[in-house]
């Protein structure tokens, strides 16, 4: 394991706040845990019935980094996620049947079809989703925690980066710029050893990112990332900063990614025994079992029955999922621009119609309302 | 000051007053604006009235402004973001075209945002000081693109730009900031975007354009009078995107023969664009090809006598006319 490291001024005595937390919040994170897991698992399953219709991604021995840092926020505070942020998403308040219609490209979905896998966001919820070029939520985030600053409102923000999304420009602009104002912006690099098929000895010279801090002169903090109340603790700590005005904060959760990019990538690139020894001695949910068991003195039949519970509400929102319709193929042309709200259809696809199709969105999530069009 | 003539410059800048003066969640963000007053001083004396919270100096980095403006956006504020040169936005190509053009339709997040930079050549500024890149972001689905010729227009659509839903990139061609004069009407005055306008009215062909060439395209037309007897039209476009596709076919059907001028290169111009519309709606109304006059497909260069002979000039464009008039 990584040593843990803060800045010597904070002291070694500083209060552990993951061990902190009441019992029914431990047994919280051990639930979002659980979900995320059983969810992925289950969207295995619906990918190799070609129920899922693009690529699926999976955050298997990531959890605890998803869902310690994400339960370090109040509902008020915004995240934007990386595709292994699923655990952040949940805790935010996405729900399985979302992701599941999400993934099945269903018209009732969050994004009515429009969007890939976990990539979309409610700003109501506090998450906003992220796009396939990596490192451009920085900048984004910045601009968010920006408005809350001006604004003078108690909120803060997180942003997930790979160590891949750290080459990237994007990152390093939105970092600085965050850095200069003074942003209440939590910089989180999940770092999982691999982007893609690219080790992080081809992606950085640095000895660690956490080092990148120094540069940005920003805080920073690096922390073992399949343990979940530390990456709580350590998040909580960067959060309650950027609230309290003392900026951006850069954390670097050390981890693994033991699957591939997705499904379809074998990782004939990965070492085998090193797959297999995270695996096997450093999971984070069977890490987290043996705190809640040995030390917290939690019985098993609490853990079993977390566990029935999740496996209800994903076999529930399967079942929703799996009944609910396929995107109309007009439904294409609205919002692209709030004025117009609809592209006209060319010509050769005449009669493409798209009065009565319905909201966009639910009410304060959506721009255009189909059903007011006239009254525009 | 209503009454006063004021440059194409001024006009803009007293866009962005009002506008910052009439709604709060108006705020600038760019290299430079600040203290400076941007490199072409659009947003002196801002500062001074509204502060470092709303006109805000960042490092040089166009992807965190841009970036930032979306971030700003989605929370209901209304950015306006220079670019210090409107080069520099290919710098910002991925986050305006993959993430602002995207964000309303992919994840119903809206960008209520202004990119504004000085444009164009003319002023011997080489190769990164005179680009006029505005084909690539209305080749983008998501965003508005405008290009004001006159100060009236360019107070009227940057107001309008501050005011819309949507992204929208607003060229401002650096040629005409101190050249070109206007009074600007009184009160609250919004141009739509969207809307062309017929700069010059005329019934025996028409020229089709925007930006600085607008003003070389009523010389030409000035000439063609005098020494031709032609009657020609001259539509100024205003907004690139979207293209006001009846202004371009009134014209087409009302004089049938059409010339498109730009600054921009001519390979994936939008002269090119307006020639397939025109070729798709309007081709039983033409008596002649439609026919073009863009910079070359060269980058542009610093020397007097490169750089003139690249752009399109006055010259070039009454050429044209008379060989499409003799069609």
């Amino acid at each position: 394991m990584p040593p843990r490291r803060r800045r010597a001024a904070e002291g070694p005595g500083s209060p552990h706040l993951g061990e902190l937390l009441d019992l029914e919040r431990k047994l919280g994170l051990y639930y979002w845990m659980r979900l995320t897991r059983t969810l992925e698992e289950r969207l295995v399953a619906l990918y190799r019935q070609t129920k899922v219709v693009g690529g699926l991604f999976r955050s298997l021995g990531q959890e605890a980094d998803a869902v310690g840092s994400a339960f370090a926020l109040e509902r008020r505070d915004i995240l934007s996620p990386l595709i292994r942020n699923l655990g952040s998403m949940l805790v935010k308040g996405a729900t399985p049947l979302e992701i599941l219609k999400q993934y099945m490209a269903r018209g009732d979905s969050p994004t009515r079809g429009r969007e890939l896998n976990i990539h979309f966001g409610d700003t109501d919820r506090g998450f906003i989703g992220q796009i396939s070029p990596l490192g451009d939520m920085v900048p984004v985030m910045a601009g968010v925690t920006m408005t809350f600053k001006m604004r003078g409102e108690d909120r803060v923000g997180l942003v997930y980066v790979g160590d891949g999304a750290t080459s990237t420009g994007a990152f390093h602009e939105g970092i600085n710029f965050a850095a200069v104002q003074g942003l209440p912006l939590v910089v989180i690099v999940e770092n999982n050893g691999w982007a893609y098929s690219t080790p992080t000895s081809k992606q950085t010279a640095a000895a660690q990112f956490v080092d990148k801090a120094i540069g940005y002169g920003v805080y920073g903090e690096q922390v073992d990332g399949n343990d979940v109340l530390a990456v709580y603790d350590c998040t909580k700590r960067a959060v309650d900063r950027a609230r309290a005005g003392e900026g951006v904060s850069l954390l670097e959760f050390m981890t693994y990614r033991r699957k591939g990019h997705a499904e379809h990538d074998n990782q004939s690139y990965q070492p085998p025994a090193e797959i297999e020894r995270w695996a096997a001695e450093n999971d984070p949910i069977d890490r987290y079992v043996r705190v809640l068991l040995d030390r917290e003195k939690v019985e098993q039949s609490a853990l079993d029955a977390i566990d029935a519970r999740v496996v209800r509400e994903v076999d529930a929102a399967t079942d929703a999922a799996e009944a609910s319709p396929m995107p109309h193929p007009h439904d294409a042309l609205l919002g692209v621009y709030a004025d117009p709200p609809a592209e006209r259809p060319l010509w050769y696809r005449e009669g493409a119609d798209v009065s009565g199709l319905g909201r966009e969105r639910a009410e304060g999530w959506g721009t255009w309302d189909a059903s007011k069009q006239e009254t525009r | 000051m209503a009454g006063t003539e004021i440059t194409y410059l001024e006009a803009i800048r007293e866009a962005l007053d009002e506008e910052m003066a009439r709604d709060e969640n108006v705020f600038m963000m760019g290299e430079d604006i600040g203290a400076f007053g941007g490199a072409f001083k659009v947003t002196e004396g801002l500062l001074a009235r509204y502060g470092e919270q709303r006109v805000i100096d960042t490092p040089i980095s166009e992807i965190a402004i841009v970036g930032a403006a979306a971030g700003a956006g989605h929370m209901g504020m209304r950015p306006v973001v220079e670019m210090q040169f409107i080069d520099f936005i290919a710098n910002a190509y991925d986050m305006l075209t993959n993430y602002v053009a995207t964000a309303r339709y992919r994840a119903f997040l809206p960008c209520p945002m202004v990119v504004r930079g000085p444009s164009g050549g003319y002023v011997r500024g080489g190769p990164f000081h005179s680009q006029n890149p505005e084909a690539g972001f209305i080749h983008t689905p998501g965003l508005k693109v405008v290009y004001p010729a006159t100060a009236e227009d360019a107070k009227g659509l940057m107001k309008a730009a501050i005011r819309d839903d949507d992204c929208v990139l607003f060229f401002e061609h650096k040629y005409l900031y101190r050249r070109i004069k206007g009074v600007m009407p009184a009160g609250d005055h919004v141009v739509p975007i969207g809307k062309a306008r017929t700069a010059r009215e005329g019934t025996d062909l028409s020229i089709i354009t925007y930006a600085a060439t607008v003003h070389k395209a009523l010389e030409a037309a000035q000439r063609l009078a005098a020494e031709d007897g032609l009657s020609v039209e001259v539509i100024d476009l205003r907004t690139l995107s979207p293209l006001d596709d009846e202004a371009i076919f009134a014209t087409v059907r009302k004089t049938n023969r059409v010339l498109v001028v730009h600054e921009d290169t001519r390979t994936g111009g939008i002269a090119g664009e307006i020639t397939a519309r025109i070729n798709e709606s309007c081709f039983a109304h033409l008596d002649a090809p439609v026919l073009r006059v863009t910079a070359h497909d060269i980058p542009l260069p610093y020397a007097p006598a490169l750089e003139d002979f690249v752009l399109p000039q006055t010259d070039d464009i009454v050429l044209a006319a008379r060989r499409l008039a003799a069609w």
